[in-house]
């Protein structure tokens, strides 16, 4: 499983995928967030495998 | 980096993004190596950024913090307390805090319960925050104010002012608005031409802290949708972002709208003194009036 973080929410996907599918799947556009694991940015090109949590960081601000 | 066809390691990145924002100084001449720069700091990522960079660049750049009294668990002094520990831990850096309930009576949020009468809290906001910017570079004797308005900031205000055709606005948006006015500061936008994504990288990779709930008043605004409808274009077609603001300015430079930006006559206002349009008081004053 891969947790995934962002703001109060949580998801847990199963199965090996890449940032930028995990970041579709709990349906947010990649544009908008950026992916940190152990503290680290990540691309989204990187896999995830079993175990990792990844935060994701909100990058949209205004007003 | 899709838009770019550019993929860069922690190492490189942390060169690249100070080098893109050198060239937009540069190519837009925003300002000089000896010029004295106020940077308009609000605790966020892109203006601890800029001021990170335009440090690092060698530029003699002080922060200006302007507290606003936004009231959301304190959302001000949360800010203000990001931009202090960012000053002491990386720089001991120069910067001032202007406090507008202490100075004028009434934080903004006391005044948008009194003044506001159906318009949003970030105009008035706005409106506050570009006084005190251009008040203090003035009296500073700063040559230019510097914010960190990024891309997506700027394609978003580009969509709002293009599908209402506000020509005037759109006239006026640009990397460096010159002082037209002795008391009207140089405003410039280092960051426009990187994305958002850009500066929140380099603010985590750099390891700054910043604010990192949106303002409690900007929930739903407008520019934000706006951002989210640009995001989806650029998932689509990686570049579109930038392209839109790069064809504006090309078109704006060939005198697309230089028609709007004729006439725009400024005189000084009967009780600041700040450079205004308006025939007694500026806009600014008005709203502390009865």
């Amino acid at each position: 499983m891969v947790k995934v973080i962002y703001r109060d929410k949580e998801w847990e996907l199963k199965g090996r995928m890449t940032v930028r599918d995990a970041i579709s799947k709990v349906g947010l556009n990649i544009q908008a967030v950026l992916a940190v694991r152990d503290g680290k940015l990540i691309t989204e090109d990187t896999i995830l495998k079993d175990g990792d949590v990844v935060k994701l960081v909100a990058v949209v601000s205004g007003g | 980096m899709r838009h770019h066809k550019l993929a860069l390691c922690e190492e490189c990145y942390l060169e690249w993004f100070p080098e893109q924002t050198k060239r937009a100084i540069e190519r837009y001449r925003m300002f000089g190596p000896r010029e004295k720069i106020l940077v308009a700091v609000s605790g966020g990522k892109d203006s601890l950024s800029l001021w990170d960079v335009l440090l690092r660049l060698g530029y003699r750049a002080d922060g200006l913090y302007i507290h606003l009294g936004i009231d959301g668990k304190g959302y001000s002094d949360r800010s203000l307390n990001y931009v202090e520990k960012f000053a002491a831990r990386f720089w001991g850096a120069s910067f001032k805090v202007v406090d507008v309930k202490a100075l004028y009576g009434k934080s903004i949020t006391e005044l948008a319960r009194e003044k506001l009468r159906g318009r949003k809290i970030c105009s008035l906001c706005g409106l506050v925050k570009r006084h005190e910017m251009n008040r203090l570079a003035y009296e500073g004797g700063y040559d230019a104010v510097a914010t960190g308005h990024n891309l997506d900031d700027e394609a978003a205000t580009l969509l709002g002012n293009a599908l209402r055709w506000q020509a005037g606005y759109l006239a006026r948006q640009a990397p460096v608005l010159p002082s037209t006015h002795p008391k009207l500061a140089r405003k410039v936008k280092p960051f426009c031409r990187l994305y958002e994504r850009e500066t929140a990288a380099y603010a985590i990779l750099r390891g700054i802290e910043y604010i990192y709930d949106e303002c409690p008043f900007a929930i739903g605004a407008t520019s934000i949708f706006y951002k989210e409808i640009l995001n989806q274009l650029e998932v689509h077609s990686p570049g579109t972002k930038l392209q839109f603001y790069l064809g504006f300015l090309r078109a704006r430079e060939e005198g697309l709208f230089s028609k709007a930006m004729e006439g725009l006559e400024l005189g000084e206002c009967e009780k600041c003194g700040q450079p205004t349009t308006a025939p007694k008081l500026c806009a600014f004053c008005r709203l502390w009036e009865s």
